[in-house]
């Protein structure tokens, strides 16, 4: 029932942008809170968007996996456009992983059954082969003790760790980081931060809404302003931290970076 | 040690580790700390201890000092000059047992009832047990086997040489646990489809199933009832209609989904929009979603509404009594207009029966409920 039509997979296997949003508008209600959103992101490529809170950030990458609609645009994900068709939105998010501020691991689960229930049920992997692959990705986080326990009882980070293990046992080849590490105990922002730089270094596409911009210095191909709903400034990351063009990106900056 | 210097409170040494302070405990502790703790509650304890002190002794005397236990009519509970103030009547109970039990089923074929009441408990021992062998298989047996052995059993088959009783003839606990076992059975999943149905996105769906539920919660059961055994019969064929006992299941079932239909969506309205998308963004479609990741935690946080319903409709299935079914409650009033045991005390005495019935069974599930509910949070931590 989760296949994909045939377009939908040959699509998938064409070279060209891993994410390609064009002329995006969203609006919640009154409130207009994307604005004409262009943006192309390559395979490969890692993108950080940073900016103030309420500018779009997260309902932007938010709309690369369909958790939400949009008024008018388009959104097309590894060559599948995503519209309402519900097996374009699921062959979507098989193919994006999606790790939240709140980390969202289902509490009824185990950390190994967190794991393991979509390359199950999705992927209709035998359970040994999913238990398999979990557990090859949850000692890659460093955490394959915690295996049989239950998420309420691993801390802050531990959690965001076994969520990211969780999004790569679909073998995605798009992840999104919906601001990882903004509900963590500081001291537990490096364990996330460095499980994602080692991910980067594996070359899977990467979208990152992150205030961490030591993170965004060590990894970004670019970085994103979004203010307002729009995409205020793109750069590299060397120019973008040295010469903001924008006077909004620069107060913006003053303040993050102190 | 620790010393003042000009920077405040500085510590010198580590603190060692040490026992907590000593607790009163033992049984003056206890005493001293629940029940003796201040002038109101020692004023308390002692009313509660003159309260019980009157209450509970006479009856004791009532139901097991000066009861009857054994005897063939009812002169074997009248006063007597040994015996002025007679207590309960047990041995009228104990004469009228079979009929609470199997009400006008045929002397004969009861065997079957005993069958089906092993099999009963066989199945919920079954399920109950949670870390039983093959609950999967436990779970179809309890379903699909069960169900269909029961129906041979207890209406029977003539090609199989069980001679066919009709439901008229069935009686007493046996009624009420069938009442209560289908309704049960039956309103769960019906009330989760209920319950989903009415947070669906398509307008009729949601449409129908608001307007089942806030129908069914907005008349009383035995309206239900009359409405299932007077109405169903004019939108049926005759020779379709299904039979009384069947049209006030159906009433039974009905009216309960609809409640629990309510108790299962409070449940889902009390999971969080990130499990939704947690499930969503790792490509689950829609029923995958709910199945594996909503239901299961909202079923847990309601199991002592769900349970508390399922008592509930227990003790409502005395009410089909309205629609001429025989069911426990109905067995005991019969009981009592006996000439052969009418006494003073007979009806006090088959009311308390019942009474003792009802009590056990509801409470059996409230405490079978609270040790789930301790097992599944003992998981979470």
């Amino acid at each position: 029932m989760e296949m994909p039509d045939d377009a939908a997979s040959a699509a998938a296997s064409q070279p060209g942008p891993a994410v390609e949003i064009a002329g995006l508008h969203k609006w919640y209600g009154d409130f207009h809170v994307l604005r004409d959103i262009n943006l192309a992101v390559a395979r490969g490529e890692r993108v950080v968007i940073c900016g103030p809170s309420g500018g779009g950030k997260s309902t932007l990458l938010r709309c690369i996996n369909r958790l939400e609609d949009w008024q008018s645009g388009r959104v097309v994900v590894d060559g599948i456009e995503l519209t309402d068709d519900p097996k374009h939105i699921v062959a979507v998010r098989r193919d994006v992983g999606m790790v939240f501020q709140q980390f969202n691991l289902f509490p009824h689960l185990t950390v190994l059954e967190n794991c393991t229930l979509a390359p199950i049920w999705v992927r209709h992997m035998p359970k040994k082969d999913a238990e398999d692959l979990a557990m090859s990705f949850l000692r890659r986080v460093k955490i394959p003790e915690q295996a049989g326990k239950y998420p309420a009882r691993l801390s802050g980070g531990q959690q965001q760790r076994v969520a990211i293990a969780r999004a790569l046992c679909m073998s995605p080849t798009i992840m999104l980081f919906d601001e990882p590490t903004s509900s963590l105990d500081p001291e537990m922002v490096k364990e996330v931060l460095d499980t994602m730089v080692e991910l980067a270094g594996d070359g899977i596409t990467m979208l990152v809404v992150s205030h961490e911009m030591g993170f965004a210095r060590q990894v970004a191909d670019r970085v994103i302003f979004m203010a307002d709903g729009q995409i205020v400034e793109v750069n590299e990351p060397q120019a973008f931290f040295a010469q903001p063009a924008h006077e909004r990106t620069r107060l913006f900056l003053q303040q993050v970076l102190r | 040690m620790t010393t003042m210097g000009e920077k405040g409170y500085v510590r010198a040494t580590p603190a060692e580790r040490r026992p907590p302070p000593g607790d009163r405990s033992g049984v003056f502790g206890w005493l001293q700390r629940n029940l003796l703790s201040s002038p109101t509650d020692i004023a308390l304890t002692v009313l509660c201890i003159a309260f019980i002190g009157w209450a509970v002794p006479p009856l004791v005397r009532f139901f097991v000092v000066d009861a009857v236990w054994s005897g063939a009519d009812r002169t074997a509970c009248l006063a007597t000059p040994q015996n002025p103030v007679p207590g309960a009547c047990w041995a009228f109970v104990r004469a009228w047992f079979s009929f609470f039990v199997y009400g006008f089923y045929p002397m004969a074929a009861r065997w079957r009832v005993d069958v089906f009441f092993a099999a009963l408990a066989f199945g919920i021992g079954w399920l109950a047990w949670l870390s039983a062998p093959r609950r999967g298989i436990g779970a179809i047996y309890f379903f699909i086997v069960l169900p269909l052995l029961s129906f041979v059993l207890l209406s029977g088959v003539p090609r199989l040489a069980l001679i066919t009783i009709p439901t008229e003839l069935w009686g007493g606990i046996l009624v009420t646990v069938v009442v209560a076992t289908i309704g049960i059975v039956a309103s769960l999943p019906l009330g989760i489809l209920l319950a989903l149905a009415r947070r669906s996105d398509l307008p009729a769906v949601k449409g129908l199933a608001v307007a089942f539920i806030e129908f069914v919660r907005g008349v009383p059961l035995i309206t239900v009832l009359f409405m299932a055994s007077v109405m169903l019969p004019l939108f049926v064929p005759e020779r379709l209609s299904p039979d009384k006992l069947m049209r006030a299941l159906i009433g039974v079932a009905l009216f309960a989904s609809a409640y629990m239909a309510e108790v299962v969506r409070g449940g889902l309205n009390a999971i969080p929009r990130g499990q939704y998308e947690a499930a969503q963004a790792l490509g689950l479609a829609h029923w995958r979603v709910m199945a594996l990741v909503v239901l299961p935690q909202a079923l847990r946080i309601t199991l002592p509404n769900i349970v508390n319903t399922f008592i509930g409709l227990f003790k409502d299935t005395t009410l089909v009594f309205a629609v001429g079914i025989f069911d426990f409650l109905r067995t005991i009033e019969a009981a009592r207009a006996d000439p052969h045991w009418v006494t003073p005390v007979t009806g006090v005495t088959g009311y308390a029966f019942a009474a003792l019935f009802y009590f056990v069974c509801c409470y059996g599930m409230s405490r079978y409920a609270r040790s789930v509910e301790a097992r599944l949070t003992r998981h979470r931590r």
